[in-house]
């Protein structure tokens, strides 16, 4: 038995992302956490706008793309419909928690049976890094060139924590994904996410904390670091609700 | 197999789209719509379908999106502002080829405008329902009944096109109380979803992917596809009432209530001996140009558009079939101010006669 | 054992820099993507803990079985 195999919702191809972007990261283990659970055939990826658009082409299992920000409301026409589908949404920062609030709000609030995947990298990366809501104080932008002033854009949105305050919600944690422990515990989080839902159980939320090389203007293991000094301070990992834990 | 009820348009509507199949809805308040999620909301859960209440108009178009990718029949309902909101929801149901089910029961505009009836998107529903240049079929019916059978075949065509129809009603249309005679309950088992879609009740074991983005070379193709679509909807699935039209010397031009008070107001005049006629478009796009085009002009003086909004919006797709021929005339009311039998006959009068009654 | 599957390598270093015994490094030649890629530099001193596998972006690198170190 392999001690690590590559997982086969993912195309046996380099990934659309550039080098050392942890949205391929957290989208591999979105696959392996799948696929452990033997959920490959039966999972429907909910495809947002952004970086994570990629996955259109590198995404081997089902899925729909959709509208910016809308993808918890078309995953919930999906289960809605097709209740026994594993179902889950990948978003990104300015794709869930600006243009998308409304959407991840009220899906998290109905308590809908599918798992939002909230990858957090603090900036709009397709579009050539402008400031999203979760860019950091004083973070630099091609919109905030100064560094982010909350004086303006107010500050950045945490999204784990304002889900946990809404009572439907089921399980809500966030890992950082600059070390292997994250990495670890991102994929155990995920796993525990899908089972959930996969036991009819409700909304789950999972944030991963991500980089982006190519507009934060560092080298990929200078991200990793940065992540480290100024992401995780702010955007502290940990399990926000966990209502089977509490139970 | 019929079974007939008294309703309103809206609750004709809402039945007529459960019998169709119709397993999911989506939608947000807005009046003078309310009837439609209303009804749903206790109704479809008695068919084993789903309704939800958006917490937008945005959001519920995307609901429907997701629903529709499953291959459920699937719709969503609102007036105006609200159709505007969900425009970019139905931009990418045509992008990505699915078929869905859209109820604009209309009132005044432009902005919030006014909850009274008006026709006042016209121009949105025929030319612009969305963002990239795309058509959606547009059914104009001008009763309950003739509402419940559009309703009835609408999943019909979207499902033969992947495409969303609009269904385009005004306010009075859709609170009027009328007799129904309703089409007997399709039953449509899950192991029918499309083979395109996403569902996998179907059999389908390879992967299943939907999407409304390409790349340069498809889109280009897929934007001609949707052309060659378009040309075909003229050809097939023109609908139109012509009534009184085969002597007549003015020809009205008018959809939905619009054409109930003209058809009154030709028979009234009828009997005065004036040679009037009535075109209604049941079809708003594909146009029934022919209609329009193929008149006798050496007999025709003269076309009156009649809506219920201020400035006309159906007169320039009649003026390309006019083409110069004869006079074109326009009537109306607009605000929410409704069209009624004295109004629209004296104008048609005055057209005529050039004077007063 | 690692395997390297250097067409999907992209240069990142994290598998350098998460290697628990340091015995990888990136090599000299290219990918055919135009990447340098890493290689094991004392394969036996590798432990098959998998953490290269686990933080590669890419899934560039398997374990298809347990080493014997």
């Amino acid at each position: 038995m392999a001690v690590y195999k590559r997982p086969e919702l993912i195309a046996d191809a380099p990934s659309g992302y550039c080098p050392g972007c942890l949205h391929s990261l957290a989208t591999k283990l979105v696959a392996e956490a799948i696929e452990e659970l033997g959920q490959a055939d039966n999972a429907l990826n909910v495809i947002s706008v952004g970086c994570s658009a990629l996955n259109i082409l590198y995404w081997s299992g089902d899925f729909l793309s959709v509208a910016h920000g809308r993808a918890p409301a078309a995953a919930t026409g999906i289960k809605r419909t097709n209740p026994e589908r594993l179902v889950f949404a990948y978003q990104g920062d300015g794709d869930l928690a600006a243009i998308g609030l409304a959407e991840i709000m009220s899906a998290a609030n109905r308590g809908e049976n599918f798992t939002v995947v909230f990858a957090n990298n603090q900036t709009y990366g397709m579009t050539g890094g402008q400031m999203a809501p979760t860019t950091l104080i004083g973070q630099k932008t091609t919109t905030t060139v100064y560094g982010r002033d909350p004086q303006t854009t107010g500050y950045p949105m945490k999204m784990c924590e304002l889900i946990s305050t809404l009572e439907a919600p089921v399980y809500v944690a966030r890992f950082a994904l600059n070390s292997p422990k994250g990495v670890n515990d991102a994929r155990k989080g995920l796993k525990k996410a899908f089972r959930l839902q996969m036991e009819g159980k409700g909304f789950t939320f999972i944030e991963l904390l991500t980089n982006c090389p190519t507009n934060w203007k560092m080298t990929p293991l200078q991200t990793l670091e940065y992540m480290n000094t100024n992401t995780i301070p702010y955007f502290k990992p940990g399990v926000y609700k966990d209502k089977e834990a509490q139970a | 197999m019929g079974e007939k009820r008294f309703m309103k348009g809206n609750e004709a509507i809402a039945e007529a789209a459960v019998r169709a199949g119709c397993r999911f809805f989506a939608g947000y308040p807005i009046t003078p719509q309310n009837e439609i999620p209303e009804y749903l909301s206790r109704r479809l859960p008695e068919v084993g379908g789903a309704y939800v209440q958006g917490e937008s108009e945005v959001a519920s178009v995307n609901m429907v999106y997701g629903a529709a990718a499953m291959g459920t029949r699937s719709m969503t309902s609102s007036s105006g502002p609200g159709i505007s909101l969900k425009a970019e929801g139905i931009s990418y149901l045509a992008a990505a080829m699915l078929p869905a089910v859209i109820v604009n029961i209309s009132r005044g505009g432009p902005g919030l405008g006014s909850i009274q009836p008006a026709q006042s998107d016209y121009l949105q529903a025929t030319k612009a329902l969305g963002h990239g240049g795309f058509h959606a079929m547009v059914f104009a019916p001008n009763s309950a009944q003739e509402a419940a059978d559009i309703m009835y075949a609408a999943w019909d065509y979207a499902e033969r096109d992947r495409n969303p129809v609009l269904v385009l009603m005004d306010g009075c249309l859709g609170n009027i109380m009328e007799a129904v005679d309703l089409p007997p309950m399709r039953e449509i088992k899950p192991e029918d979803a499309p083979e395109w879609s996403l569902s996998r009740r179907n059999g389908r074991d390879y992967q299943g992917n939907i999407t409304p983005i390409y790349t340069e070379p498809i889109l280009e193709g897929i934007n001609a596809m949707a052309g060659e679509m378009y040309k075909a909807w003229e050809e097939d699935d023109v609908k139109v009432e012509e009534f009184m039209v085969e002597d007549a010397e003015y020809i009205i031009v008018a959809y939905g209530i619009a054409s109930r008070v003209s058809k009154e107001a030709v028979l009234n005049l009828r009997e005065k001996g004036f040679k009037v006629g009535l075109i209604r478009p049941i079809t708003l796009y594909p146009f029934p140009k022919k209609s329009i085009r193929n008149l006798d002009y050496d007999r025709v003086k003269g076309i009156i558009d009649i809506e219920m909004t201020i400035p006309a919006q159906m007169r320039e797709d009649i003026e390309l079939q006019v083409m110069g021929r004869c006079p074109v005339y326009e009537y109306g009311r607009s605000g929410g101010c409704l069209l009624d039998d004295d109004g629209v006959y004296d104008a048609i009068y005055e057209i005529i006669t050039g004077g007063d009654r | 054992m690692v395997e390297i599957h250097a067409y999907l390598c992209k240069n990142c270093g994290y598998c350098v820099k998460f290697c628990p015994k340091q015995i990888l490094e990136i090599g000299t030649q290219r990918n055919r993507h135009g990447h340098f890629y890493p290689h094991l530099t004392d394969a036996g001193a590798c432990i098959s803990c998998a953490i290269c596998a686990s933080m590669c972006p890419e899934g560039a690198i398997e374990l298809p079985e347990k080493g014997d170190a």
